[in-house]
């Protein structure tokens, strides 16, 4: 029972064939908080859209519970949060909207994360980074939902603002027994949530 | 030595058009003041969102139309007026901006550091400051979507120390890169500020701040409440304001504890200290006038400071 990358390699079409990741496996148990880091440019990111389905490997295999991501159905059990938020919602869709294409909005989780009503009537560009990334969250906490791939969602938020949110993280991968990737350059922010650390 | 440059209580507003024709005012900046020497590294720390790169563009003269500025700039100690903007900005005051989409996308770099200047001098400069970044002369042929991140930013502090400035103004240069790219791209600003130069450093990384900065100004919702020397902050103790302290507490390292709620929009700042909704101790008075002022070797916005470097 676990998420399983098992030796992956890609290179993206334009990139002339230099492989971006190179026989790369990882693999997170349930209830596991893996933590991933690597200098910039090592294929981190690339991984992580690999482990969530977003890219198809050129060679080697990401396997849920024994079985190809590729043939689940439905909500992704294995959810991507972007480092980015802005690029991860649709700029044209009230947020509202936007969590609901995942699935109907549990408000106890709304409440959790202090997204107030009234912003779910609001567009993209008319919250702060910190406010979208807890959209984000708040859209990939289904309850299909078994592993959680986190790519440096912290990085635009202040030390507080960090601080909170990986008090609620922790504390509903726990509830819920999640297996997390957590990806950053900090060191000292991974030896603070991880159960182990990889570098890629 | 005189300063190279001084602000004192600047105040940057938008003006807005709130249903229809009714217009507001949105307070972005308020009541900021700053002073930077020659050969020193003085950083801005905020939030990402909080208006601190407004700075950058009040200095520069390159804010938008709809912008309001109140008080005082004074750079080598005259007042920074329009006009000394511009003939300042791009030689003695130069911006290290962002990121690479700042660069002329359809110019090579070698052009783009020279400014469109052709002869032999501008050439042997271009060439010395890139090999100064450990980049070399065919860096001079790409174009700006050829360079890597951390080449990006190499390239563009190229661009802004060709001139040899006396002031320069680095608007978050290092998200994204990791720690060692970062750390040494923040050498690079640190040997500018010690060839004479001054610095400062606009960021969100309070951390990587700390690793060059002289001194440290925190910014919360629009104000500064504590600016302190940089060493301040390697003890608790020393941290005049409630929010700097939170700030220390909520290091991974330092016990990782966050305070709940966030900081308030701009012009939904409570009246007196921005802060007191979520400081564990405010009191009534602190809905008042809190003014900033001096406290034990820095400066804090706080009628009930602690700290300093007294302890």
């Amino acid at each position: 029972m676990s998420l399983e990358a098992q030796r992956l390699s890609f290179h993206y079409p334009r990139g002339g064939h230099v492989p971006v990741l190179r026989s790369v496996s990882l693999s997170i148990a349930p209830g596991e908080r893996v933590g991933l880091t690597a200098s910039s440019g090592r294929g981190k990111t690339t991984l992580c859209k690999l482990m969530s389905g977003y890219e198809r490997a050129a060679g080697g295999q990401v396997l849920l519970d024994g079985r190809p991501l590729g043939t689940y159905r439905g909500f992704c059990p294995v959810q991507l949060i972007w480092q980015d938020p802005a690029a991860a919602v649709d700029p044209l869709l009230p947020l509202g909207d936007t969590l609901r294409e995942a699935g109907p909005a549990d408000p106890e989780l709304l409440r959790a994360l202090h997204i107030e009503q009234d912003w779910l009537k609001r567009y993209p560009a008319e919250l702060s980074g910190g406010e979208l990334q807890r959209f984000c969250i708040a859209r990939a906490l289904q309850p299909g939902l078994r592993y959680l791939l986190c790519d440096e969602i912290t990085a635009m938020l202040d030390l507080i603002g960090q601080a909170q949110l990986w008090e609620f993280l922790l504390a509903e991968a726990k509830r819920r027994n999640l297996g997390l990737l957590i990806v950053s350059h900090a060191r000292p922010l991974l030896e603070r949530l991880c159960t182990r650390i990889e570098t890629l | 030595m005189e300063p190279i440059l001084e602000v004192s209580r600047l105040s940057i507003s938008f003006t807005q058009y709130d249903r229809g024709v009714h217009q507001r005012r949105l307070p972005v900046i308020r009541d900021l003041s700053l002073t930077i020497a020659p050969g020193q590294v003085a950083a801005v720390v905020g939030s990402s969102g909080s208006g601190k790169s407004l700075l950058a563009h009040a200095i520069l003269g390159i804010l938008p139309y709809n912008a309001h500025l109140e008080g005082q700039l004074r750079y080598r100690g005259a007042p920074l007026t329009p006009r000394r903007m511009e003939a300042l900005r791009g030689h003695e005051i130069v911006l290290v901006p962002q990121n690479a989409g700042y660069l002329d996308p359809l110019m090579k770099v070698g052009p783009q550091i020279r400014k469109g200047r052709r002869d032999k001098a501008a050439r042997s400069r271009s060439l010395g400051v890139l090999a100064r970044y450990g980049l070399g002369p065919e860096t001079e042929d790409l174009y700006p979507f050829e360079l890597s991140g951390g080449m990006a930013r190499r390239v563009l502090i190229s661009t802004a120390v060709a001139e040899s400035p006396r002031l320069v103004i680095a608007d978050e240069p290092t998200p994204g890169l990791d720690a060692r790219a970062a750390g040494r791209i923040l050498g690079h600003f640190r040997e500018i500020a010690d060839g004479g130069a001054g610095v400062l450093l606009i960021t969100h990384d309070l951390e990587l701040a700390l690793t060059i900065a002289d001194r440290v100004a925190v910014f919360y919702a629009g104000e500064t409440v504590e600016e302190a020397a940089a060493a301040d902050f390697a003890r608790l103790e020393r941290l005049r304001h409630p929010y700097t302290r939170a700030l220390w507490h909520a290091l991974p390292q330092n016990g990782f504890q966050s305070i709940p709620g966030g900081q308030p929009y701009p012009g939904a700042q409570p009246p007196g200290c921005a802060f007191a909704p979520r400081c564990p101790d405010a009191r009534p008075e602190c809905g008042g006038a809190v003014p900033w002022r001096p406290f034990q070797g820095g400066m804090v916005r706080c009628l009930y400071p602690k700290g300093g470097t007294a302890v």
